[in-house]
């Protein structure tokens, strides 16, 4: 039913997403908790820094991922001491850009989750001996579980749906970095409508499928802990 | 372990607490006070749930806190059950039980856990979840969650605030087996005196964050100038013992150095110790004794103090012989009838209540 080169545009997304939300969960976590629990001073500004994402145009973030991560910067620098080259234009800097750009959807959820849980049950899990590791992995992660979710899904949903920064950061080479929505404004340019629109459709359906499940899940889970 | 040392100095937004402390660690050591006065900080500051700037907390020979020593809260062998009962609520019953019993090992165990299941009656609740139980079947596995790392400690803060009446008599008796079953030292934060008098043996008042009295339980419970109930319900708790049942009148009498008193018939064995109540709003006070009269207890008594409370009343404190009440009569009585200290009266009793 698909072209083959759609069909190539299609598993690097999947594939591209899952790395992604696998990474975004280890390193989003660690953030997440600390902006749960911290009193710092800092906490403001690391918040603002992880929704930067949100409101910046992808391809002023973009912009900034290539410069830093281009032959001068100082990304490229460390990646070429080490004999990896530069990372512009390959999957792994796509993957290092797209964590970027989705961070703030994963850390938010859990974050809020974490929160919720409040200092009160972890407290009682120290009057019964429960050193903070063993909190953190028996009470908080446990109860968090729903925050969790919500921030798989939308981390996935929404590296499926960039587009900016993937153009300014991995370009447009077939089975590196040319993802579906690339794919579709290729499709586009060329005036191939039809290919656009399987691949259009494709995404609309997912997006709509995806958001409906986990405001089904949500619901529900608010309704068992009530 | 015979003692728990402490002193605590820090300053909160607002209030300062400021405590230096011995208390006897063994019985129940009520912590008590007006809401605002630092029971519950004093006790979060023991379990190193909070950290005190300036603080000592030795519990027997163990120092968990001085200048150099700070034990996390995990690392102290203490039990704590919150107003809340803070169960987990992604675990059963059973799971919550096994989560603190499963954190300590073996040899440590002495607490039979499946006794203090029996002793609070939880038993055919294992398989709940928490949101699937009553407020005070909560609060009753909270407890037994706490007792299950058999601590040399175990702290309650207003377990049974957070219950409605009904719910406080249904876990009222549960707290009495406890203190009667279990030898482990108990230290109970709390602003209602009627359950202080059942369950306590020694007390602690605190207000405004420092220490106003301390000691067994009889004697600050007879201290008028203490002022322990905000309305109008202080009384004297006497220790007696059942001396004998009327079952015509179905009245039971109770003995204790001084005197006896009469009231309604109790399931109790004769020779039983027993602990009584009686109200200074119960107790009026005559020169003589009266005869004529409906009420059936009438003391000789000595009067060892007057005490204003407020501006139309008194608080008159009696020895009967052993043992104190309080009396509370309007200050026109006292000048009427020339109450001072050394005068010998009768104390007219209206009501006794059997608390244990």
């Amino acid at each position: 039913m698909f072209a083959a080169a759609n069909i190539e545009a299609i598993l690097l997304t999947i594939k591209l997403a899952s790395v992604v939300t696998a990474l975004l969960l280890l390193i989003g976590t660690p953030i997440a908790w600390w902006l749960a629990n911290t009193h710092s001073r800092l906490k403001p500004a690391v918040e603002a820094v992880v929704a930067l994402p949100i409101v910046l145009p992808p391809s002023v973030l973009g912009f900034y991922l290539l410069v830093a991560m281009g032959p001068h910067g100082p990304v490229g620098q460390i990646t070429q001491a080490l004999g990896l080259g530069t990372l512009p234009f390959t999957f792994t800097g796509l993957v290092v850009a797209s964590v970027f750009y989705s961070l703030p959807f994963v850390v938010q959820p859990i974050q809020n989750a974490f929160a919720a849980i409040g200092p009160g049950l972890l407290e009682a899990a120290a009057t019964l001996r429960a050193t903070p590791r063993d909190r953190f992995f028996t009470v908080a992660l446990p109860l968090a579980r729903p925050g969790f979710v919500t921030a798989a899904v939308l981390g996935f949903a929404h590296t499926v749906g960039e587009f900016g920064v993937v153009l300014m950061v991995g370009g447009n080479i077939p089975g590196q970095t040319r993802v579906v929505s690339v794919q579709i404004y290729d499709h586009v340019e060329a005036l191939e409508y039809g290919q656009a629109h399987e691949l259009a459709i494709l995404l609309m359906g997912f997006s709509f499928v995806t958001l409906f499940l986990l405001y089904a899940f949500n619901r529900r889970a608010t309704m068992l802990r009530t | 372990m015979n003692e728990l040392a402490t002193r605590f100095r820090h300053a909160y937004p607002g209030f300062g607490l400021d405590v230096d402390l011995r208390l006897p660690a063994r019985g129940v050591t009520a912590i008590f006070g007006p809401s605002g006065s630092g029971k519950t900080t004093l006790l979060r500051l023991i379990a190193g749930l909070e950290k005190a700037t300036d603080g000592y907390l030795a519990v027997g020979d163990a120092v968990w806190q001085d200048a150099d020593t700070f034990l996390p809260t995990h690392e102290r062998p203490l039990g704590y059950v919150f107003q809340d009962a803070r169960l987990f609520p992604h675990l059963d019953v059973r799971r919550n039980l096994d989560y603190g019993l499963s954190r300590i090992p073996t040899s440590s165990r002495k607490v039979a856990l499946d006794d203090v299941i029996d002793l609070l009656g939880i038993g055919h609740l294992m398989e709940r979840k928490p949101d699937r139980l009553s407020g005070g079947e909560r609060q009753r596995v909270a407890i037994a969650r706490a007792l299950g790392v058999s601590p040399r400690l175990l702290l309650m803060d207003e377990p049974l605030a957070a219950l409605d009446q009904a719910r406080k008599q249904e876990v009222l008796p549960y707290l009495e087996r406890l203190h009667d079953s279990l030898d482990i030292p108990v230290l109970y934060v709390s602003h209602a005196i009627d359950e202080v008098a059942r369950l306590a043996d020694h007390m602690l008042v605190l207000d405004a964050g420092r220490v106003v009295a301390q000691g067994p339980i009889i004697e600050l419970m007879a201290r008028a100038d203490l002022r322990l109930s905000r309305d109008d319900a202080e009384g004297a708790l006497i220790e007696a013992g059942v001396a004998a049942h009327d079952e015509s009148y179905q009245l039971t009498t109770v003995e204790f150095p001084g005197g006896r008193l009469s009231l309604p018939r109790q399931a109790r064995d004769v020779g039983q110790r027993v602990r009584v109540r009686v109200l200074a709003r119960d107790v009026s006070i005559t020169l003589a004794a009266q005869t004529g009269t409906s009420i059936i207890n009438i003391l000789p008594a000595r009067i060892t103090a007057v005490t204003a409370a407020g501006a139309s009343q008194c608080v008159v404190s009696l020895d009967l012989g052993g043992t104190a009440i309080l009396a509370r009569v309007t200050r026109k009585s006292v000048d009427v009838l020339g109450l001072k200290p050394g005068l010998d009266v009768h104390a007219q009793i209206k009501g006794v209540a059997l608390l244990k």
